[in-house]
């Protein structure tokens, strides 16, 4: 006997991240999930991005790692607050594990949550958080050939961050390649290149994270 | 896509669908879409380890692919759009509006007659 059934796979995750992005659009909160491979400077682009906002802007960060705390702690140390999420070997986040997380910050002065998922370029793209907006970073030591390799990860970010701009004198990292490759794969996608380290090129995505905010 | 996690929620739906059905599952239809795509040899694996041990044990798993349509804005040409190979296949320009991606669907299941 044959059974129709047309329901959605992943259905739980889509309906808990649906009700997270209801919950923080009531909230007038801006969530934003950032997704790279590990080593690439996420970390330290938001202790940098929070830096550089101090006093205009109150971001908060959920992270995601296997396991420490590390990351937060790093964060913590910048004023921002903080909850890291262990997994414990899952290779990504999912919807639920924020909603914890989000009930857990004390969220009445926060305009910004960074979701910083596990530093992975493959599954963390499949599964909605409920966040607003989509940032993927790649970093120059990767090389340039990450989107290539790796398209779903840029098919589904509204931007995309290129790390370390200040190592492109030292390695053959054609970033013109790497722009090329991802606008195929998403039109509109908004494009920045900055250096965490030195703060160059910050201007344009600190702008366009207050501008989104508002 | 994620296989194992997909697999999980099938099985899962599945066992919730079979409360009402006396017999074995013997077939199990999903489709997917271009970038909601899965990978047909992790996802018969992950299929096979999820259901070991339950009434799907030893189902078929049928794996339908949608394609996702694109229009080259250069040449106006219709494609179907392939992620590994974003270009129009006529002009070979990348510039192209895309249709919307079909979602990850648990479209029908098959139980044995009695």
């Amino acid at each position: 006997m044959k059974l129709k059934i047309n329901k959605k796979i992943l259905a739980k995750n889509e309906d808990c991240a649906a009700a997270n992005r209801k919950f923080l659009k009531d909230k007038n909160i801006l969530c934003i999930n950032m997704i790279s491979s590990p080593g690439s400077g996420k970390t330290t682009t938001l202790e940098k991005t929070i830096n550089m906002l101090k006093g205009k802007v109150n971001i908060a960060v959920i992270e995601g790692d296997l396991q420490t705390q590390l990351d937060a702690e790093r964060i913590r140390a910048t004023g921002a607050q903080a909850i890291q999420i262990e997994t414990k070997g899952a290779c990504h986040l999912s919807a639920a594990q924020v909603t914890n997380a989000i009930h857990t910050l004390n969220i009445d002065q926060i305009d910004i949550i960074i979701i910083e998922n596990v530093g992975n370029l493959v599954c963390p793209s499949d599964f909605d958080l409920g966040e607003e907006k989509r940032v993927v970073l790649v970093s120059v030591p990767e090389g340039d050939e990450k989107c290539a390799k790796y398209p779903k990860a840029f098919a589904k970010a509204d931007v995309l961050l290129i790390n370390k701009i200040d190592l492109l004198e030292h390695l053959d990292f054609d970033v013109n390649r790497i722009k090329k490759d991802a606008l195929k794969l998403k039109k509109d996608l908004k494009i920045f290149e900055i250096s965490a380290k030195t703060g160059d090129g910050f201007e344009d995505w600190l702008n366009w994270l207050t501008k989104t905010k508002k | 896509m994620h296989e194992s996690a997909v697999a999980h929620d099938i099985v899962n739906s599945i066992l919730a669908e079979a409360k009402n059905q006396p017999g074995k599952v013997t077939r199990v239809l999903v489709s997917c879409g271009q970038i909601n795509a899965l990978n047909d040899e992790v996802m018969q694996f992950a299929f096979e380890a999820a259901t070991a041990d339950t009434i799907c044990q030893g189902a078929k798993l049928e794996i339908k692919h949608i394609p996702l349509k694109a229009t080259c804005k250069n040449c106006s040409g219709e494609f179907e759009f392939d992620l590994y190979n974003p270009n129009c296949p006529k002009c070979g320009k990348s510039d192209c509006t895309l249709g919307e991606d079909a979602p990850l669907l648990l479209e029908e299941i098959e139980f044995e007659e009695d």
